[in-house]
């Protein structure tokens, strides 16, 4: 199947060549960190993670909401998703290289990284972490595979795929719940010790994965014949609002704690990200624009007439990803960070090196993406040109 | 008992799987501290059930008494001098009271307090959230209390930087070589890409030597064996009250602070 992502337009190549060139710069951004050590990142020993581990945790995110399309369709036979039920795998699958891509990025010493598997020691989160995402992108490139080249057969997917399906559906929680305890394990974090920090994982991750999924549909329906169903965007698009009512309710949740109980430690994070602290507010413009995006976005899609416009959508869907972006990548990840163990604050930002390589990864995101929706949305042009067919002479093949 | 040799087969290879199984199963469910050395100890290498230290603040009066301290230490561990906060490579240094224990000081209490100078470093907790959160036992628990790195197994996640609440790791942002002025060819240098910190002077111990720390504060740190009720550290933990940093969190650091005040402490 995969040599229909070796015909396209000169749309399709004029793209496919653009992601290798912003791939190629972020690969040259690379040698240079490779060589030189993380000193040309912005990071630092007081915020020790910074903008690649906030793509990583946004992105498991994304990547598990391929469940929202799996249960409807696998287990409530809603059949409405029987389209897009395969760009959300795909999409997984290109969510997870990303996040493994991010995490290889941000390692010191990337050349040992064997030494996760050599030694493995199951009293790290990281080590699970490393199990769960290899399994799910294992999964998905099986579940996703074998149903679509049943589809092109136009026979149903083999039954032995069956448990494999059923068994994405818990995996897929758990991909983000152990990177939930990446972060909600660690003593004197305190805005990642919060026992609701999986819940809010997998609201914002619920919100902002089928967000990009509607909007990924509406592109596949501009350039090609392939047509996930208004119905399908329609249904996504309220999983949208109500997760992304979900995960605003939940932060919350977070501010009540920590503002009625009024302990300094718990209130000085998310001063930093909304206020400023000490007179240090680099995140705050973000945080504020998140926030305008949230209420923005939840407003537009919470009100039926302009869910249902579809010319409006896109924009509330762009409100809401980029606020969930915002809020659980670089805000979660350097918030914990701030104030530092001697309750000092260090600030960081990302360089311009380390944003190209955010970008390279990206772009091989993309790549693998466009080559997966090609092959997809080929097999789906084929199948039905083929019913189109079979419709005027009456016969079968 | 005659047995053929599809039967023979059978069973070995199904006690060898038992075999394999059973030591693996005891060896992931063990919870007895990873032990490694890089030599064959000496037989006068100082020993303990855990060892801790007990600074007694009284002792450091100038300057002087904290950059002789951190000077021992760190030239003899090779140390670089980066003269930048953000990357700065450290394994003991002094900060504030404030600073050190977050949360102890009040709006009343006088500022020679909240800015008088304390020595950090690694607390070598009882139970080391560093540890515990590592991918690759790369910094691991000598049975005596240790928390100790394998620079050559690190993998540079950070993991252990996040999880630690006491600032007491640092990160080779860059290769440190250039930054080390006089290298001590007794002791490797690091490589970018690696974690380090203190790691209580195990080379000297296992030579029977104390911490180099100890030996340069001239009094102001004192070790030993916190299991010990003879010890040093301990007739000075019952003798003095002594503070730790963040009890709180439940990690039980193994260095103790006395506050001064007491001449003869």
């Amino acid at each position: 199947m995969l040599e229909k992502a070796l015909s396209g337009g000169k749309g399709y190549w004029a793209w496919i060549f653009l992601l290798l060139a912003i791939i190629g710069t972020g690969f040259a951004c690379y040698l240079m960190q490779f060589n030189y050590g993380l000193g040309i990142t912005g990071m630092s020993r007081d915020v020790s993670w910074g903008f690649y581990i906030a793509q990583f945790t946004f992105l498991v995110g994304v990547a598990a909401s391929a469940v929202m399309m799996v249960i409807p369709y696998y287990l409530h036979d809603y059949k409405t998703f029987g389209r897009v039920v395969i760009l959300g795998e795909f999409l997984a699958i290109a969510s997870v290289i990303m996040c493994m891509l991010f995490i290889f990025c941000d390692m010191g010493q990337p050349t040992r990284v064997m030494n996760v598997i050599l030694h493995p020691t199951p009293n790290s989160v990281m080590f699970w972490d490393m199990l769960v995402l290899s399994g799910y992108l294992a999964l998905n490139l099986v579940i996703g595979w074998t149903t679509l080249g049943a589809d092109r057969k136009e026979l149903p997917p083999p039954s032995w795929v069956k448990p494999f399906i059923y068994l994405s559906v818990p995996w897929a929680v758990s991909i983000h719940t152990v990177t939930a305890f990446l972060y909600a394990g660690l003593p004197g974090r305190h805005l990642w010790l919060t026992a609701i920090m999986a819940a809010r994982f997998l609201s914002s991750a619920f919100a902002a994965g089928p967000a990009l999924l509607i909007l990924l549909a509406m592109i596949v329906r501009k350039v090609s014949k392939f047509d996930p169903g208004k119905e399908a965007i329609q249904s996504l698009a309220k999983i949208v609002t109500y997760a992304m009512c979900v995960n605003v309710f939940f932060l919350l949740l977070e501010v009540f704690t920590a503002f009625y109980s009024k302990i300094p430690g718990e209130m000085a994070p998310i001063k930093y990200l909304f206020v400023g602290l000490e007179g240090h507010t680099r995140l705050v413009p973000f945080m504020r624009t998140a926030s305008v995006l949230a209420i923005g976005g939840i407003a537009l899609l919470v009100y039926p007439n302009t869910r249902k416009n579809e010319s409006i959508l896109p924009f509330s869907l762009i409100a809401v990803f980029i606020a969930c972006w915002i809020d659980k990548g670089m805000g979660l990840v350097v918030g914990g960070f701030v104030p530092n163990p001697f309750e000092r604050v260090v600030e960081y930002s990302p360089t311009v090196p380390e944003l190209l390589i955010t970008l390279g990864v990206y772009g091989i995101g993309a790549l693998a993406l466009t080559i997966l929706y090609k092959v997809a949305v080929s097999v789906r042009e084929e199948t039905e040109a083929g019913d189109i067919q079979e419709g005027w002479h009456g016969s079968g093949h | 008992m005659s047995m053929d040799r599809r039967q023979f087969l059978k069973i070995t290879g199904v006690s060898t799987i038992l075999g394999i199984g059973a030591v693996a199963g005891v060896n992931g469910l063990s919870r007895s501290p990873v032990e490694a050395s890089q030599v064959e100890p000496s037989p006068d290498a100082l020993k303990a059930k855990r060892w801790g230290f007990v600074i007694d603040m009284s002792k450091f009066r100038t300057d002087d008494d904290f950059t002789r301290v951190r000077h021992a230490c760190h030239s003899i561990h090779n140390v670089p001098d980066i003269d930048n906060p953000k990357v700065e490579i450290k394994w003991i240094w002094k900060d504030t009271y404030e600073h050190t224990f977050p949360g102890q000081e009040s709006k009343y209490m006088a500022e020679e307090m909240k800015d008088k100078p304390f020595m950090v470093l690694c607390n070598h907790c009882d139970n080391p959230p560093c540890v515990r959160v590592c991918p690759t036992k790369a910094t691991f628990k000598r049975s005596d209390g240790i928390v100790m790195m394998d620079m050559h197994r690190c993998i540079g996640c950070r993991f252990c930087m996040a999880a630690c609440p006491f600032g007491a790791r640092s990160f080779n942002f860059g290769d440190p070589r250039p930054f080390i002025k006089e290298p001590n060819p007794e002791f490797p240098t690091r490589t970018k890409g690696v974690v380090e910190k203190c790691t209580f002077c195990y080379e000297r111990l296992a030579k029977g030597l104390n911490p180099a720390c100890v030996d340069a504060s001239q009094g102001g740190i004192v070790f030993g064996d916190l299991e010990d009720p003879k010890s040093e550290v301990r007739r000075l933990i019952s003798k003095h009250y002594t503070i730790r940093r963040k009890l709180e969190l439940g990690t039980e650091p193994s260095v103790y602070y006395i506050i001064g005040g007491n001449e003869n402490a």
